[in-house]
């Protein structure tokens, strides 16, 4: 930088430029012309692909990591089965559908929209058969909702367990979705809506997967979806037609819907049994658990996103949602849980739908125990692993909410961790 | 903000107008009639204008009045966020769409069995015989005697072990009702062929599920008379949701945001290290320790490690994999359809690459290949008896196979019933002979 001083108008020029270089970079200005600006490149010199190349685009080759995982052990088949959302590589709030999480208890079916039944039968005056084309034909709504696996962060009950947020928390997707309203099928059908009923819903696929909905949750939000993200669904997430439970778990948002039945009790299928319950401590378990609590979690830094570049500005990203409304504030500690800093919201929460924050920090380089913890508008505060477990133990698998830390060291890397 | 002062303008002027004309006619010495005349007329004109002004006062006080509420009702408006997505109606309206649902079709349908009985076809089966269904069509996954195999579920045993460290929920230590049992058999199972038990065969099977939880003994027998009599061990171990009472009420208000903890130490590192596994791959155990890792105070980490790797770690970016030789060999239609009937095989088996032993053998390689010969399955005796034998899978012996598993080779385990349309045969045995080029 010496240099700079000198009286010559030339290595003046040179000396601010290389000033003016260092405090755009903030750090070590360039030594030698970056050859991506000084030489001509393929792509400013030859021409590019042209429209119609892929009439329907998957994203750039160079993301192609950027997908659904499975963690093979996990289960018995690939056909009744679980996999995971990228959600470390992905930013906002809405959920591609190409990567959006599958859980399916027979293997994904393929359907016809004109071979798509829907049947409303039970305590209804008018027994009634709907085609693909006539759910069309019924006012519709549009609506952001979460989705999440009443196992999502299932496995991390005993401990700090899969190192990677998309296998902790991955369970879950968000789109926008666009159906007719459940009630609105009710009332078509002339059924009894009193509230001490209950719609059972079923699927089409080989699992014909069925649940039984109290008829207040009916009435409410409950939506027959056949869009997602302004396209069909996919095969995977029930195409032509799936359920939409707002805020309720995901196995009650049934997928190739093909029946409701409106019934005078809790159908108690094998899916509100012997799975979707709670066990805990004592050997008792706890039924109709469908509400999921709010949560939140850091998807960058995290282990599958090791911070790579030193010391510095950087943002802490994450996501919160709550199934009881809107997210209204989340904190971020980096002492795994001894000071909290309130958060950032990207934009106000939609209810019952994925929230990103954001944490703005200049990182000095020290170890961090990142944590994030979650308020939703009912004033809940999104508990402790401890927390959970004292009041639960560690058994329960499903509705596994706890405040997650990663272990991040000097070196950017980050781990699953547990801490006192 | 009032607008009075512009509106009397207007009428004060004219006013003044008026006054002045009568002065400048009156200095011309006209006859007093004609002043008197005048005198009436600026009288007139005066009660006119005192009228119009007045008229506007009010005028202005209305508009003033209007302003306000437009006022009010603009920071109601403000308030409240604007919503123009009102809801569909709650009800009423019916559209007249669909049709009415026939009896055939709900009966086809609603076959849902509820925790009373109700809903359950007439038959019976006993625990006897419904052990050799059971070995038929339900023992390849979920074992002999119903302990599980694999990963498939266990559906016998565990009886007060749900307290445990490691609970084993199965029909008998966990499912509340024995409706659920019925009706997720006869709905959903066998895996890969659902729908396809008769009433009777599932009767049968819900006693041997019993009598392998040593429920009932080997003459039991079930039918839609005795059903609803019959209690499960744990029907009443279950409570309805009480986490509004028991959780939220404790877990809500402001939360702590300072020195809400005096020192944090790290008391587990994650166990498996399965970040971005590749297919194929193993889930890596951490051997890491606790040591060497730094506690967190206020004050920031009590030290800063000294790494001893070289290379900060990063992402390991799965490079893309080169597009797939296009070239396929054989009629590529014949093969699609192929790989559509092979849909009814995979609950089992597995092909290509990464193709591994599930509840049957793989099927890499499948013609030319020595019946029974794949290494570490536990085949029949049937298939164990044809690899001594030298037999050997061609097109002819898998066509004959597939047409009806069970005749060909006597005493398999392959619970699939065969493939009747023999296109579907050719088109399976194409995409086979396919995948194991």
């Amino acid at each position: 930088m010496d240099e700079m001083f000198k009286p010559s108008r030339r290595a003046f020029l040179r000396g601010s430029a290389a000033v003016a270089a260092g405090s755009v970079a903030g750090g070590a200005a360039a030594q030698t012309p970056d050859p991506l600006i000084t030489e001509l490149q393929d792509w400013a010199s030859y021409t590019g692909a042209g429209v119609d190349e892929t009439p329907y685009g998957l994203p750039i080759s160079y993301e192609s990591h950027v997908i659904r995982r499975n963690v093979e052990w996990l289960t018995a088949s690939p056909i009744s089965s679980i996999n995971f959302t990228p959600i470390h590589a992905l930013e906002g709030t809405i959920t591609p559908q190409g990567c959006a999480f599958e859980r399916h208890h027979s293997g994904a079916i393929e359907m016809r929209k004109e071979d798509y039944r829907l049947m409303i039968n039970g305590l209804v005056d008018r027994p009634l058969v709907f085609s693909y084309a006539d759910i069309e034909r019924f006012p519709r709504e549009n609506h952001v909702y979460f989705c999440e696996c009443a196992a999502n962060t299932g496995m991390e009950w005993a401990g700090a367990q899969l190192n990677g947020v998309q296998f902790t928390h991955g369970m879950i997707h968000n789109m926008e979705y666009t159906g007719v309203p459940l009630r609105t099928l009710l009332a078509e059908a002339g059924a009894d809506v009193n509230l001490d009923k209950w719609v059972y819903v079923e699927g089409a696929d080989a699992s014909s997967n069925g649940r039984s909905i109290p008829m207040e949750k009916a009435l409410d939000d409950v939506l027959v979806a056949f869009k997602a993200n302004g396209e069909a669904l996919r095969m995977e997430h029930g195409y032509p037609v799936r359920l939409v439970v707002p805020g309720w778990e995901g196995n009650m948002w049934v997928k190739w819907l093909r029946r409701i039945e409106v019934v005078d009790r809790a159908v108690e299928s094998r899916e509100e049994t012997s799975k979707y319950t709670d066990v805990y401590a004592d050997g008792t378990a706890r039924k109709w658990t469908w509400v999921m609590d709010a949560k939140s979690v850091i998807t960058a830094p995290s282990p599958q996103m090791p911070i790579a570049h030193g010391p510095g500005p950087m943002v802490i990203s994450g996501l919160a949602w709550s199934g009881h409304g809107q997210i209204t504030r989340v904190d971020v500690s980096r002492d795994g849980g001894v000071t909290w800093e309130t958060a950032r919201l990207g934009k106000q929460g939609d209810t019952k739908a994925l929230t990103r924050f954001y944490l703005d920090i200049q990182w000095d380089g020290a170890p961090m125990l990142l944590q994030s913890r979650a308020m939703d508008e009912t004033g809940y505060v999104q508990p402790s692993k401890d927390q959970l477990r004292a009041e639960r133990g560690e058994n329960a698998v499903y509705h596994n909410n706890c405040i997650q830390t990663w272990y991040v060291n000097e070196k950017g890397v980050a781990e699953n961790v547990e801490v006192s | 903000m009032s607008k009075s002062p512009n509106i009397f303008i207007p009428a004060l002027g004219g006013t003044a107008l008026v006054l002045g004309v009568a002065y400048g006619m009156s200095s011309r010495d006209y006859a007093a009639n004609t002043i008197d005349g005048y005198k009436t007329r600026v009288a007139q004109v005066e009660a006119h204008a005192s009228a119009a002004q007045e008229k506007a006062k009010s005028e202005a006080a209305r508009a003033d009045a209007l302003e306000t509420e437009i006022a009010e009702i603009q920071a109601a408006a403000a308030a409240r966020p604007m919503d123009l997505t009102a809801a569909v109606p709650q009800s009423g309206a019916a559209y007249g769409l669909g049709r009415v649902a026939l009896a055939e079709e709900i009966a086809a349908w609603d076959v849902d069995v509820l925790p009373d009985g109700r809903g359950l076809p007439e038959g019976q089966g006993d625990a006897f015989s419904g052990e050799e269904v059971f070995a038929e069509k339900c023992a390849s996954c979920h074992g002999d005697f119903a302990e599980g195999v694999d990963n498939w579920p266990v559906l016998a045993g565990g009886f007060d072990t749900l307290a445990d460290e490691d609970p084993v929920k199965t029909v008998g230590s966990y499912w509340p009702y024995l409706s659920t049992v019925w009706d997720y058999i006869h709905r959903s199972m066998p895996f890969g062929e659902a729908g396809t038990l008769t009433a009777d065969e599932t009767y049968a099977i819900v006693a041997y599920i019993l009598y392998s939880n040593d429920l009932v003994e080997d003459d039991f027998v079930l039918s839609h008379e005795n059903f609803a009599a019959f209690e499960m061990y744990n029907t009443k171990g279950f409570v309805v949701d009480d986490r509004p009472a028991q959780e939220y009420a404790q877990w809500r208000g402001e939360p702590c945001m300072e020195a809400c903890k005096g020192e944090v130490e790290i008391t587990m590192r994650s166990v498996f290290l399965v970040e971005t596994p590749e297919v194929g791959t193993e889930s890596v155990m951490n051997t890491g320790t606790l040591d060497g890792l730094p506690s967190f105070t206020a004050a920031g980490p009590s030290f800063i490690p000294v790494s001893t790797e070289a290379e900060p770690a990063h992402v390991v970016e799965t490079a893309p994999e080169p597009a797939e030789e296009a070239a396929v060999e054989g009629d590529a239609a014949l093969i699609a359809a192929g790989e559509k009937v092979f849909k009814k095989c995979k609950a089992c088996h597995q092909v290509g690459a990464s193709a591994k032993n599930r509840t049957g053998p793989h099927l890499n390689d499948l013609i030319g290949r020595t019946m029974g010969a794949v290494e570490g399955f536990k085949y029949s005796k049937v298939f164990a008896a044809a690899q001594a034998d030298g037999r050997i899978w061609d097109e002819a012996s898998l066509a004959e196979f597939l047409a009806k598993p069970k005749s060909y080779l006597k005493g398999t385990k392959m619970s699939f019933a065969g493939l009747k349309n023999e296109g579907d045969v050719k088109a399976l045995t194409a995409y086979l002979k396919s995948v194991g080029e």
